[in-house]
């Protein structure tokens, strides 16, 4: 029998933003469990709280109340030390704006989670290489972001998120600043490069023509997950 | 983390050099007008420089400065000279007078009476003749900017520069014939008028008569003599004041300090390069680490701590901060070394170097807080904003 390890755990999780004059409630008790090796979507109108449920389960934004566990780790319990060191750990980012450092060139900023993980840089930017190569763009190390076109920016994106093997990937948008065929090679690299058992990848998205890429799409409506199906034709 | 800070600072190279820009201007301003500042000061006690070899000036008690004369009486020079631990006191005349110049005109001069025998106080450095030219009859010794400009005679076709005196030519001190033996090279003096160089006897002459002639006695002390118990037994037996050479420059300085605008004037100047500079250099960087929050966010989310954002700001600041700085202050001794030769006044000594070099670090330190703060504050969840 196959036992599927639950590597993210949400439970009743809430979020109100305080605005000052108004509190928003982005998301109102979140119940999710993702697992090991599992490709999860996070679909749904803008404003339906995706964004805030990836910032929660990445850490880099607290809940109001509830509770999110990553590997087993409760990260609201963390010191901001150790939650820093857990995110730059275990947690890879890509972008839908891809979010790469301009005056970086390629390799530089793949090693980036590298180097703040402690590694030296020299070694830092072999690894990139490598990594750029697997990604397919060994050609294109020294290029500055500026040089490159939208899809190979994600691919960069992508090495620079599996550079220090993290065991969360989390993805905003990947696809939506691309044309179907990049955003396609792109979720096909992600499943090919970025995904084992080892690992887990949350991806938000609006775009319908990658939903068969996941193992399962959770759709979010007004602060809750309401239906959690295991392909995009059983979505209402 | 450094070497990101760097590529990050060094992206844009407009803003890099705005950046830049703002700095050295503050800088240039911090050091170019307080060096102007301090050559002016300096010049106000140039003449006490000059003289250079006494070790204690004596004079009247109520003088402020070294071109307020209370003229003594020559007895004072004896007394002096009685006291224990002096190696030797010689007289010294220091006074304006009236030059008649050859087509008719005034010009006033700074005359020096010297001890005639040893002609102790008289110009270092002599351009043309030897200071012992001034024992010969009606012998003065002229400075070269004087004779050049103000005492240099005029010529007849309209705008054309004054024919400098020269050796052998005269003026008329107060109604008397004084013939030029030398020219020599003094450093110019706040008032900046010709220095006539002349025995104290003769300037006693030049000068209309009065009771009291004698403007300082300038004293050399033995070696190995303490000079405040020096200065104290010189002030207990004569009741006039002594000052070492250090001491009336600072009496000197200080009474210009207090009495004039100047400092006031200069420091608007100052402050101003000071605000300027730190609005350019503030706005420009400030505006840099705006631009660049997203990628700082980017680094946070990442696991970039708030300590390692904050040396890498530090370092960008210091790095703008030690160009801009090093630039302005460039720049500055530049202006110096090519003005050497003119009237303008300039000295940037070190204690210059270190209070620009104190508000370029300050300006960045403030420019860096700002932007630390931003950074600080930022939630790193801005990199899911598109």
């Amino acid at each position: 029998m196959n036992v599927k390890l639950v590597a993210i755990h949400c439970q009743n999780i809430t979020k109100i933003y305080d605005t000052g004059d108004q509190k928003v409630a982005a998301l109102n008790g979140v119940n999710v469990d993702i697992f090991m090796g599992e490709l999860m979507m996070l679909v749904g109108p803008s404003g339906c709280g995706k964004t805030t449920l990836i910032s929660i389960i990445a850490g880099i934004l607290d809940q109001t109340s509830g509770d999110c566990s990553l590997f087993g780790e409760n990260l609201l319990a963390l010191h901001s030390k150790d939650k820093l060191q857990f995110r730059a750990e275990n947690i890879g980012f890509v972008f839908q704006a891809y979010n790469l450092l301009p005056s970086l060139n390629a390799a530089e900023n793949v090693s980036v989670p590298l180097i703040i993980n402690g590694i030296k840089r020299s070694i830092a930017e072999r690894k990139a290489a490598d990594m750029l190569e697997k990604v397919g763009l060994g050609a294109r190390t020294k290029s500055l972001p500026a040089e490159l076109s939208g899809g190979q920016q994600q691919r960069v994106a992508i090495a620079r998120a599996l550079i220090h093997s993290p065991r969360l990937i989390v993805c905003d948008e990947p696809t939506s600043a691309l044309d179907h065929e990049s955003g396609h090679n792109i979720m096909q690299l992600m499943k090919a490069v970025a995904l084992d058992q080892q690992r887990v990848l949350v991806i938000v998205t609006h775009d319908a023509r990658i939903f068969s890429f996941a193992d399962r799409i959770a759709e979010m409506d007004d602060g809750h997950i309401v239906n959690v199906v295991n392909s995009a034709a059983e979505l209402k | 983390m450094n070497h990101i800070a760097l590529k990050m600072l060094m992206g844009d190279k407009g803003k890099y050099l705005g950046i830049i820009m703002g700095l050295t201007f503050a800088s240039l301003i911090m050091t170019q007008q307080p060096a102007i500042f301090v050559g002016l000061m300096a010049r106000s006690y140039s003449f006490i420089s000059d003289v250079g070899l006494p070790d204690i000036w004596v004079m009247d008690p109520k003088v402020q400065f070294i071109d307020d004369i209370k003229p003594l009486q020559e007895t004072e020079l004896y007394r002096v000279r009685g006291i224990s631990g002096i190696e030797w006191a010689m007289p010294l005349y220091k006074g304006l007078l009236k030059a008649r110049l050859t087509d008719g005109t005034f010009q006033t001069c700074n005359v020096i009476g010297l001890d005639d025998a040893t002609l102790i106080g008289g110009p270092a450095v002599m351009l043309e003749g030897k200071l012992s030219d001034l024992r010969r009859s009606d012998g003065v010794i002229v400075d070269i900017d004087g004779a050049k400009d103000k005492l240099g005679k005029p010529v007849t076709i309209p705008g054309g520069k004054n024919t400098p005196l020269k050796i052998g030519d005269s003026l008329e001190l107060n109604d008397r014939r004084a013939i030029v033996v030398g020219i020599a090279k003094v450093t110019r003096t706040f008032q900046s008028q010709p220095v006539v160089y002349t025995t104290f006897s003769r300037a006693k002459a030049y000068a209309p008569q009065e009771r009291r002639m004698l403007s300082f006695v300038l004293v050399k002390a033995k070696p190995g003599q303490n000079l405040d118990e020096l200065i104290q037994r010189i002030e207990t037996n004569t009741g006039l004041a002594a000052y070492t050479q250090e001491g009336f420059k600072k009496l000197t300085y200080t009474y210009f300090l207090k009495n004039t605008g100047i400092p006031i004037n200069f420091g608007i100047t100052i402050a101003l390069g000071f605000i300027v500079g730190t609005a350019i250099a503030g706005q420009t960087f400030y505006n840099f680490t705006l631009e660049n929050l997203r990628q700082f966010g980017v680094l946070k989310a990442m696991g970039a701590s708030n300590d390692t954002l904050l040396r890498m700001i530090l370092l960008q600041a210091v790095l703008v901060g030690g160009i801009g700085y090093g630039l302005g202050v460039g720049i500055a001794a530049l202006f110096g070394f090519l003005m050497r030769n003119t009237i303008l006044a300039f000295k940037m000594p070190w204690q210059l170097l270190v209070f620009s070099g104190m508000g370029v670090a300050l300006i960045c330190v403030i420019v860096a807080i700002v932007s630390i703060l931003k950074v600080i504050r930022l939630e790193p969840a801005i990199v899911f904003k598109s």
